[in-house]
């Protein structure tokens, strides 16, 4: 860095640290700001954050990354150990599995995105209205999720699953149905700590709607909380996912999905041992790297919970 | 998780009318709860099972059959009344424990569970014996030396729970332990010529074979369930060690472990007798709720040991669309699940006086 830019950065600094900020906009930055200070020391938390965000330029890039089509298949070349040609060798089709692992990543954040944006704003309806109207709203509304709370999840999927039929959508659809009661409680724990508070009541003396009210000054309020707990909560999207594909009930052959790929490297396990471990590690470093990410956020936007347990 | 523990305790507001002395009152809000979580979860399966793109008519009769037969089938089955009424029949046939029979092995669903269900409990009743056994030192470990090393790995272990996916570890463990080092037996319950050697009285084969004094088949038994219980109680262990840790965190920072101290107890005591002694009472808690997360892992983990267990069950019905196996498992997993969570409320408030 050169003293000019440091210099530069160092009138940022001190404009986004400001204690007496002269707009909204500036005070708001500078929250993120020193949100993201205290996120930055988290080493761990970066890690998770770099992971994520590797897995977003991989599955943007896919293609540049990747050497060759993640299904052609080469028959004579099956079964390859790791070589310079094939880094993590080929799969029982001689299809590269380097290259498929690459095109997975593009479905792991397909699904993981899919369900946030479906599970999440379902339970956020929930659990604001459950939270604000009370009564009997509140009761039925949280009677039913309590019923999707009652099953385990992977075991809902499934039926689920078996019910739509087998497929990616489908089981972006199940997983999103058994996601969203988690996010409903906390949307109403959140509700009822601010409804009553002075601000809503300000509010809502100066004519603001149930609507406007839940949508303009409850959800925002929710938002930190959810970000974290759906953070979290991708590792085990991910897993479950990767869980109704290696049985066959996610995504369909020949999509490259990483649960899949295990399957089929199971039946050459023994002899072929890499073609069921690779897209295991690949798993495996994606969700850790979210449970780092959500830990870190965690401890940033929700000090409360204080991470430590 | 904690969550779920209070959550059926909470509701069944509607009995406030009522003047019903206390315990009692408390006990008519749970059942009510109880039962209406239930239901619940008969009409979710209701609804599955009516969302199926398979007719099941057309699996009965097949394709060729003649218009009047499916006519009759359909009236035997009821599929056509209204829907109130089916789910009325369903939920009295269930209450019957009429589960319906499984197309794929013919005979009734209740029948198969009732086989397949001691597999899965003799799987995660070992796997949380082994959660216990190590997570429970380990958390107590960790919240004692809180920020150094020895809470540092403890953390990473729990991490590396939450991030592997079961399927594979337990790949990974075959291809280890059995394939490469040939220290436990290939998948299943038995090697092939135990089969069928001991009376199956209670379906947990280390208990039967104990009981008949086969400690032949008892040890070939134990061998098999080493590795998937210890992959499958791997995961109870991450939580376990995760939550004994911030409930020892808690007790060491109260008054009444610098008045041990003070006193001179010895401080391996203060730790291991008077600092867990009050962990365990939210840790029977935390032990049943892994206990029943583990009936989800062991799905995944059934499928990899091919251990005959309900998880086992479920996915072979599942590929075979048996849609009557698939939605008995399923309520009789969710029906397990609803009971663990009032047995750890139960228990929870029965340890510590002051919920009571």
């Amino acid at each position: 860095m050169t003293s000019q830019s440091e210099h530069l950065s160092g009138g940022w600094r001190a404009w986004l640290l400001s204690s007496s900020p002269a707009s909204r906009g500036q005070a708001r930055l500078g929250r993120f700001y020193i949100a993201w200070l205290s996120f930055r020391s988290n080493y761990l938390a970066m890690l998770g954050l770099g992971i994520v965000l590797g897995l977003i330029v991989v599955a943007i890039f896919a293609p540049l990354i990747a050497p060759y089509d993640p299904n052609a298949q080469i028959l004579v070349d099956r079964l390859q150990f790791f070589s310079w040609a094939h880094p993590f060798g080929t799969d029982d089709l001689g299809r590269d599995i380097f290259s498929r692992i690459i095109y997975g990543s593009r479905l792991t954040l397909y699904i993981v995105i899919l369900v946030a944006i479906i599970a999440a704003p379902i339970g956020l309806l929930v659990g604001t209205s459950a939270g604000y109207f009370g009564g009997w709203v509140d009761a039925v509304l949280m009677r039913i999720t309590d019923i999707f709370l009652a099953f385990p999840k992977l075991v809902l999927a499934l039926a689920l699953v078996a019910a739509l039929g087998p497929g990616i959508e489908n089981a972006i659809i199940a997983i999103a149905i058994t996601s969203w009661p988690p996010y409903a409680r906390i949307a109403r724990a959140e509700t009822l700590t601010i409804r009553n508070s002075d601000f809503i009541s300000a509010v809502r003396l100066q004519g603001a709607g149930r609507a406007r009210i839940i949508w303009s000054h409850i959800v925002p309020l929710c938002t930190s909380s959810l970000i974290v707990r759906v953070t979290l909560d991708m590792a085990g999207i991910i897993l479950i996912a990767a869980g109704l594909g290696f049985l066959g009930l996610g995504a369909q052959p020949p999509l490259p999905e990483w649960g899949a790929m295990i399957s089929a490297g199971r039946k050459v396990l023994l002899n072929q041992w890499w073609v069921a471990t690779v897209p295991g590690i690949a798993i495996f470093i994606v969700s850790l790297g979210f449970n780092l990410l959500g830990d870190g956020l965690r401890d940033v936007l929700d000090p409360k919970s204080g991470g430590q347990g | 998780m904690t969550n779920q523990t209070d959550h059926l305790s909470k509701a069944g507001t509607g009995f406030k009318g009522l003047s019903l002395p206390a315990p009692l009152r408390a006990t008519v809000n749970v059942a009510t709860s109880v039962a209406l979580t239930f239901l619940g979860l008969l009409l979710v399966t209701f609804i599955i099972g009516r969302v199926v793109p398979i007719d099941p008519v057309l699996a009965i009769v097949g394709d060729h059959a003649q218009e009047h037969v499916m006519e009759r089938v359909r009236e035997e089955l009821g599929l056509n009344r209204p829907l109130y009424e089916q789910f009325g029949i369903y939920v009295w046939n269930v209450l019957r424990g009429d589960l319906g029979v499984s197309v794929l092995t013919s005979n009734p669903v209740l029948e198969d569970i009732k086989r397949v269900f001691p597999a899965t409990l003799e799987l995660a009743s070992v796997a949380t014996l082994f959660g216990v056994l190590f997570g429970v030192p380990m958390g107590v470990l960790a919240g004692v030396y809180q920020g150094r090393w020895p809470d540092q790995v403890i953390r990473v272990v729990g991490l590396l729970g939450y991030s592997i996916p079961v399927f594979w570890i337990g790949l990974m463990g075959l291809l280890l332990f059995y394939a490469k080092l040939d220290w436990v037996p290939g998948p299943g319950r038995l090697d092939v010529f135990y089969d069928g050697l001991v009376d199956p009285v209670t379906g947990v084969l280390l208990i039967d074979s104990a009981m008949a004094g086969e400690w032949e088949i008892f040890w070939n038994a134990a061998s098999h369930v080493v590795l998937p219980a210890a992959i499958l109680g791997y995961f109870s262990l991450a939580y376990i060690s995760r939550m004994t840790r911030s409930f020892m965190l808690e007790q060491l920072s109260q008054e009444y472990i610098t008045t041990a101290r003070v006193k001179g107890v010895s401080e391996w005591r203060v730790i291991w007798v008077h600092a867990l002694g009050n962990v365990w009472v939210p840790l029977v808690t935390v032990i049943a709720l892994s206990y029943a997360n583990l009936l989800e892992g062991s799905v995944l983990t059934e499928i990899v040991f091919a251990w005959p267990g309900l998880g086992y069950y479920l996915t072979q019905s599942l590929l075979k669309a048996d849609m009557n196996a698939v939605l008995g498992a399923t309520m009789v997993v969710g029906a397990v699940f609803i009971g663990i969570n009032i047995l750890s409320d139960v228990l929870y408030k029965l340890l510590d006086p002051r919920a009571r």
